[in-house]
């Protein structure tokens, strides 16, 4: 059967097979011939794609330059190293150094609630999880994700609430508020960052007498580090300037509070929103050391700083992830 | 070192689907076994089952004994963590671990399993696991560097060298050289003939030319069609199976008439 001799089919050179009269002229036309048509659209379309990039640069150059040309003018040690007790009316004077205490903690605290339970929850989901119960978690990771900051706040709110009173502003409140809108982030990108990870490695390490739990932490959490650091900071990056939960359950103060669990604390986003809602101060003409727009300035050198947090934590995400990186050829 | 393995009346599911159905082969220890036959007659899956690596897939199982020395790996009270580090494997695509240096691939599995190794040890490991996979030479310059900078073959025998310094006392080879080119196949060829004094050794194949090189015995494997579960149709002495088989359909394979 193999040697079933094949139908001459119609051969390319063969005269009678087409109409083209001189075969290697035709070839030269056709590979010098434009097409028009697809030449305009790849201009357009190169034209649509950079204007759009432009247009999406825009407004984050603006906020760039406006935060930054706003906020430089009260930036500097003094307002980073200064609460605002005993601050009032148009003085020069006052910072931010107990939002910035209450910011970094109350975000530590909930990143510390937060990596644990989303990254153990990814793990379930992508390595041991299977059928409805995966399922089931999934959606109410979907959910979760979707929920608003203020409801997140409220809930936070009631729960304490309920164990140890109504009327009750803490830290750790705060923490847990900005964990519920965390732990979805964290699942999600952890979950992610888990199934990059090659099977392969799972099965080399599988099939050298490694049990499943240390495939787990050794390979698959060693090879998806990187990225899930990553992960993690843009979670962080998500919920640090988070205003209206804290605003609920951290409530507003005006000096430093180290404790987390006792007490109100300031936070940058709410620092800001209380500077702004304080509006323009009535200075009396003969004041001259009375600043009318003082709330204005401190509101945006806050808001410069919140932004220089947000990076400072990506730099050095950044180093981790660089470090932690698979190794390739250098 | 080297253990026979009896396998009786194995049947091997994905779910409902039986995949290969009632495979009845011994491997004889020190020696070279291949296991040829078209794509999907379930060569790999076999091979899986042989050191428990096949139910790692979701919904997989298996029916039947897989004996080494006289013990079912399918005991209900056998390990089979335990059975891996009896019987190693090398897959079809070369897969170091991307986090680690040439020398921490051979070491893994002594380092993934936590436990403890004096520096002297573990270079001593280190360049008899690499000398065994004919590697030293080649790496011993830069066993710190990252195994994914070597070349293809090169990762492949570092993935052996990984898998001999567990001290196994079989070797699966899942089609190793299917992505390598012939000099890196020459290479590895060579190795399991070097191996097979200490190990024993089955490699599955699409390649009748490198059964017939490097194996002892070959056995060959069908799908009796579309849907229908693998099949061993015979396996015997590779000079054999290649001069004259007992089955027409072994010898219609192997002289590619088939289908």
């Amino acid at each position: 059967m193999a040697a079933t001799p094949r139908p001459t089919a119609v051969s390319p050179t063969s005269p009678s097979s087409s109409a083209v009269i001189d075969p290697a002229k035709d070839l030269a036309t056709l590979l010098r011939q434009v097409d028009p048509r697809r030449r305009r659209t790849d201009r357009v379309m190169r034209g649509v794609i950079t204007g759009a990039f432009a247009l999406a640069m825009l407004p984050l150059l603006s906020v760039a330059w406006t935060v930054v040309s706003h906020g430089v003018e009260r930036f500097d040690l003094y307002f980073l190293s200064h609460s605002m007790r005993g601050v009032y009316g148009g003085i020069d004077a006052g910072g931010i150094y107990h939002a910035i205490v209450g910011t970094v903690e109350i975000t530590l605290f909930a990143t510390l609630i937060s990596v644990p339970i989303g990254l153990l929850t990814a793990i379930y989901l992508v390595e041991y999880g299977r059928g409805p119960l995966a399922r089931a978690v999934t959606f109410f990771v979907d959910v979760m994700t979707g929920i608003p900051s203020i409801v997140a706040g409220l809930f936070a709110y009631a729960l304490f609430a309920v164990i140890l009173g109504p009327g009750i502003r803490m830290g750790v409140v705060g923490s847990v508020a900005l964990s519920v809108l965390m732990i979805p982030v964290v699942v999600r990108s952890s979950e992610e960052m888990l199934r990059l990870v090659p099977n392969e490695l799972r099965e080399a390490a599988l099939a050298l007498g490694v049990p499943r739990w240390l495939v787990v932490i050794k390979v698959v959490l060693r090879t998806a580090v990187a990225g899930i650091v990553t992960g993690v900071m843009i979670a962080v990056a998500r919920v640090i300037g988070e205003t209206a939960p804290l605003l609920i359950t951290v409530g507003v103060a005006d000096s430093i509070n180290f404790n987390l669990f006792e007490g109100r604390m300031m936070t940058l986003p709410v620092y800001v929103y209380r500077q702004f809602q304080q509006g323009l101060i009535p200075c009396s003409a003969d004041d001259a050391s009375c600043i009318a727009t003082i709330t204005y300035d401190r509101a945006w050198a806050a808001a410069l700083t919140l932004i220089l947090l947000v990076m400072l934590l990506n730099l050095v995400a950044r180093l981790v992830t660089r470090f932690f990186a698979p190794k390739t050829i250098s | 070192m080297a253990q026979r393995i009896d396998v009786k009346d194995l049947n091997i599911y994905y779910g409902d689907f039986r995949a290969v159905a009632d495979v009845e082969m011994s491997v004889e220890p020190r020696s070279v076994t291949a296991f040829i036959g078209p794509s999907g007659c379930g060569k790999s899956t076999f091979l899986r089952t042989l050191n428990r690596m096949h139910e790692v897939i979701p919904g997989a199982r298996v029916e039947g004994r897989v004996e080494i020395d006289g013990v079912d790996l399918y005991a209900p009270d056998v390990d089979p963590v335990a059975v891996r580090r009896q019987i190693g494997m090398v897959f079809q695509r070369p897969n170091p671990f991307p986090t680690m240096s040439i020398a921490d691939n051979v070491l893994a599995g002594v380092r993934l399993n936590n436990r403890r190794i004096s520096k002297g040890d573990a270079q001593d490991l280190v360049e008899q696991s690499l000398r065994g996979a004919n590697l030293w030479n080649e790496v011993k310059d830069r066993l710190d560097r990252p195994g994914s900078g070597l070349s293809g073959g090169q990762q492949q025998r570092l993935c052996i060298a990984r898998a001999i310094a567990v001290k196994p006392q079989v070797l699966l080879m899942d089609e190793p050289c299917s992505a390598l080119d012939p000099i890196s196949t020459l290479a590895i060829e060579d190795l399991i003939s070097e191996l097979k004094a200490d190990y024993t050794i089955v490699i599955v194949t699409h390649n009748m030319q490198q059964a017939a090189r490097v194996s002892d015995r070959t056995a060959f494997f069908n799908l009796a069609g579309q849907g229908q579960p693998g099949k061993l149709v015979e396996v015997d002495d590779t000079s054999v199976i290649f001069s004259a088989p007992r089955e027409q359909a072994t010898e219609d394979y192997i002289s590619g008439r088939f289908g």
